[in-house]
């Protein structure tokens, strides 16, 4: 079976999952759905047929530290976020999808299949964040050098100022 | 002959005078342009501000045609090995400005991204602050460049300089100790 | 959390004796050869995009390629180059003039924006977002500010909304200025570069005398706008209007009809619509292949549903398409912006809630509330309530976006901006494949990237 009709069965088996995900709804009057990493391929794929064409963002969120995010019921919350906000030109709406990544098993999978131009997002969120995508053909650094260690948008990592001394000023800033 | 080879009598004194006319007045920058500054850099350039009426209009793409190099905008730690290339492919003389306060000191972004102060890299001969510097005062730091080149201080800077001393004890002690180095100042 | 530490390990130490190819090589960022790339890769480095679903099955070979691979050769144009539009490095795989594969590299403008974001607070985020994309500072701003005020909740008074317009469409007309002039300069036509710096001018006047600065004006703020518009802003705008506009038309005369010009943009850089939509291309390189979406007008903000204006859509999706499309949007930006001259409200400037609007310079002698309101805004900032949102305009570019998670302090806790030319970047080598090497110049021109917020 070819990639075509892959996609089709996987949007046929998610309408399943796509009514089961806990919803809430956004500030923008978007839906955002809540869903687990093992449905979260199928969910992107069953909205892209119903008239999501464009994936205009997808991103990598690192709530170390966060006092608390309301999550509906159901949804374990997770160190790493993968956010992935979709547009459907001919309705003229929005919405979010956005999936818990552990901090020990920081994988996901990729949307390259089903919108090649989340290609350069989900790089970045790996080289910022450390999430991997599996199944992305190419996931190398793309802002940071090539041997730089470290995921400088986690929360751990520091800002890497450099103390500034002010004449005149009792010490560093 | 470079002039750092003339001994200064009052034979050669009118010679040098002349040879550094000839070098400020055609000063050609090179194209470094980063980010927002690299815009006011080609507002300089056009018909408002017209940075031609200093024979400067000839922004050379490269390098090794080029005079000085007006860093504008900020240096990032993937882009420092590149403007060190770019800056060891000019040919003496060879002057840098540094424009706007990312490329003077890292400016606003004092994090991990940025080098902070492209001095660290290539030594500066003028520093243009702003943010974005407006085309008048990058133009002032170039008529700063052109009054040094008229009296030769930079010259004389280069050749009296002293070999770069290990830093000496200062009564101030960073808490933390890492501040960017890459590659040594010459 | 720790505090701002650096890992010093991650610092690049170079020994003075390494060579700099060493340094400036990227490794497998870098466009490699033929038989060192996974074969989907290979598709999107040859500009196939929608056979990509079968990346798995596709045999290298059967990209049809038509060069064996040591007869081509791989160069490397950037990053410091003069037409790439700023810090873009982009790898090319060539036989003789015809380009094969194209990768861009990026990443040479890092800031850690993202990062300095969280540093800041919410009244200081405007001066860091508002250098992402310089070219059109108050579309980033005006972006920052609606994503704060929407989980804020506070209400923006209607003249701050059309100040807001006014101000935006004067960005638009002077970004797609100087996209006209660094445009007739990558084509060769000095005199474009210097009529579009010299409109440009007139627009960073009026900037200067009502925010201050020219660039980076840091003036749209969560609230509404910094300071009230000048007296006899209206007189200032319409000779702006009314020069730009008659000015367009002498463009015309100068590359529309040009034959040279023609034979170096039609045909060349040609985008299908499915492609385009495949790659989450947004902005004039959407609309030039027959996609009329424009978020003014098909998700309108601000008071855009207000106003008349035309969507301008191409036909072929080539270069020539673009550059006709932003010579129209100056137009209609034009036709807004008198508009909004004559149908701006009087009123307030900023909303007038305390916590979140500093009080007026006068009241601070003379109250100590407004004096400790004043001190709190400026030291601590105003605290927004634990949320998330998405928030989109229209950019010159495209769609710009942010993603602002609050945690209840002072300070984002992440701030992710989608930036337009990030995503358009991907269509490079799609509308490269084929051209030629002086292609490749006109069509970096046309996608307009502004590195800035590539790389944030």
């Amino acid at each position: 079976m070819d990639a075509r009709a892959r996609v089709h069965r996987a949007a046929r088996d998610a309408h399943v999952t796509i009514e089961a995900s806990p919803t809430t709804i956004g500030l923008g009057g978007e839906t955002v759905r809540f869903v687990g990493r093992d449905a979260y391929r199928s969910t992107v794929a069953a909205l892209r047929e119903e008239g999501y064409e464009l994936c205009v963002d997808v991103c990598g969120v690192d709530y170390l530290g966060h006092p608390g995010r309301d999550l509906p019921e159901g949804v374990t919350a997770e160190r790493f976020e993968v956010v992935v906000n979709l547009l459907s030109l001919s309705q003229k709406a929005r919405t979010r999808i956005r999936v818990q990544v552990p901090e020990h098993d920081c994988r996901v999978d990729s949307l390259f299949e089903l919108y090649p131009g989340a290609e350069a997002m989900e790089r970045e969120a790996y080289d910022l964040l450390g999430i991997e995508f599996v199944g992305h053909p190419d996931l190398s650094r793309i802002l940071m050098p090539e041997d730089w260690e470290g995921h400088p948008l986690r929360k751990d990592y520091g800002v890497g100022r450099v103390p500034v001394q002010f004449k005149e000023a009792p010490g560093p800033r | 002959m470079p002039l750092e080879d003339l001994s200064h009598n009052f034979l050669t004194g009118r010679l040098e005078d002349l040879v550094r006319w000839a070098r400020r007045a055609s000063v050609w920058p090179a194209t470094f342009g980063l980010a927002c500054c690299a815009i006011e850099m080609m507002a300089t350039g056009g018909a408002d501000f017209d940075i031609s009426r200093y024979g400067m209009e000839v922004f050379r793409n490269s390098p090794r045609q080029a005079d000085l190099m007006i860093v504008a905008g900020r240096v990032s730690q993937k882009m420092a090995p590149v403007l060190r290339n770019v800056y060891d492919q000019m040919m003496e003389p060879k002057w840098v400005i540094s424009m706007g306060v990312c490329a003077s000191t890292g400016g606003m972004f004092n994090n991990y991204a940025i080098v902070q102060g492209v001095d660290q890299i290539v030594p500066v001969d003028v520093y243009a602050p702003g943010c974005p510097p407006s085309p008048e005062t990058l133009m002032h730091a170039i008529l700063t460049l052109h009054e040094q080149i008229r009296t030769g201080e930079l010259l004389r800077r280069r050749e009296a300089a002293p070999e770069p001393q290990p830093a000496a004890e200062s009564p101030w002690t960073p808490e933390l100790g890492s501040t960017v180095r890459l590659g040594t100042p010459t | 959390m720790t505090t701002g530490v650096r890992d010093s390990s991650a610092v690049r130490r170079v020994p003075s004796e390494e060579p700099l190819t060493a340094l400036t090589s990227e490794g497998s960022q870098e466009l490699l050869r033929r038989r060192d790339t996974p074969p989907a890769q290979l598709g999107r480095e040859s500009g196939a995009v929608l056979r990509l679903p079968e990346g798995p099955v596709l045999d290298p070979g059967a990209i049809d390629v038509e060069r064996p691979e040591d007869e081509t050769m791989i160069i490397n144009m950037g990053p410091q180059h003069p037409s790439t539009h700023g810090v873009l490095r982009l790898m090319l795989e060539l036989d003789g003039e015809f380009v094969l594969r194209t990768k861009p590299v990026i990443g040479y403008l890092h800031t850690g924006m993202e990062k300095t974001a969280e540093e800041l607070t919410y009244v200081q985020g405007a001066t860091n977002v508002t250098r992402m994309d310089y070219l059109s500072p108050i579309t980033n701003e005006l972006c920052f500010s609606m994503a704060v005020e929407s989980l804020l909740g506070v209400e923006v008074p209607e003249r701050a909304v059309w100040i807001r317009m006014l101000m935006s469409e004067l960005n638009r007309m002077s970004s797609h200025l100087m996209w006209m002039a660094t445009n007739g300069l990558d084509i060769g036509s000095t005199t474009m570069m210097i009529y579009g710096l010299r409109e440009r001018e007139m627009i960073l006047a009026f900037y200067e005398k009502t925010a201050g600065l020219r660039m980076n004006l840091n003036y749209v703020r969560p609230g509404g706008v910094a300071a009230d518009l000048p007296d006899g802003w209206q007189d200032d705008v319409e000779v702006i209007c009314d020069t730009i506009d008659a000015r367009t038309y002498e463009y015309d005369d100068l590359l529309t009809g040009q034959p040279i010009f023609h034979e170096r943009m039609e045909g060349v850089g040609g985008l299908t619509a499915e492609e385009a939509l495949a790659l989450g291309v947004t902005g004039p390189l959407l609309r030039s292949t027959g996609v009329p979406w424009d978020l003014r007008r098909s998700m309108p903000y601000l008071r855009y549903d207000e106003v008349a204006f035309d969507v301008i859509v191409g036909t072929y999706g080539d270069n020539f398409d673009r550059y006709a499309i932003r010579l129209n949007e100056i137009r209609e930006s034009v036709r807004i912006v008198r508009q909004v001259v004559r149908r701006m409200p009087p009123g307030d400037y900023r909303a007038q809630d305390a916590k979140v609007t500093p009080p007026p310079r006068g009241r601070i002698d003379a109250s100590m509330e407004a004096l400790i309101h004043h001190f709190k805004l400026f030291t601590e900032g105003f605290r927004v309530p634990v949320g998330e949102t998405y928030t989109a305009v229209e950019s010159p570019r495209g769609e710009l976006g942010m993603y602002l998670v609050s945690d209840g302090s002072a300070k984002p806790f992440r701030l992710h901006v989608r930036g337009p030319s990030f995503v358009n970047l991907q269509a490079v080598p799609l509308l490269m494949r084929g051209g030629l090497v002086s292609d490749t110049v006109t069509v970096i021109s046309t996608v307009d990237p502004v590195m800035g917020e590539v790389d944030r």
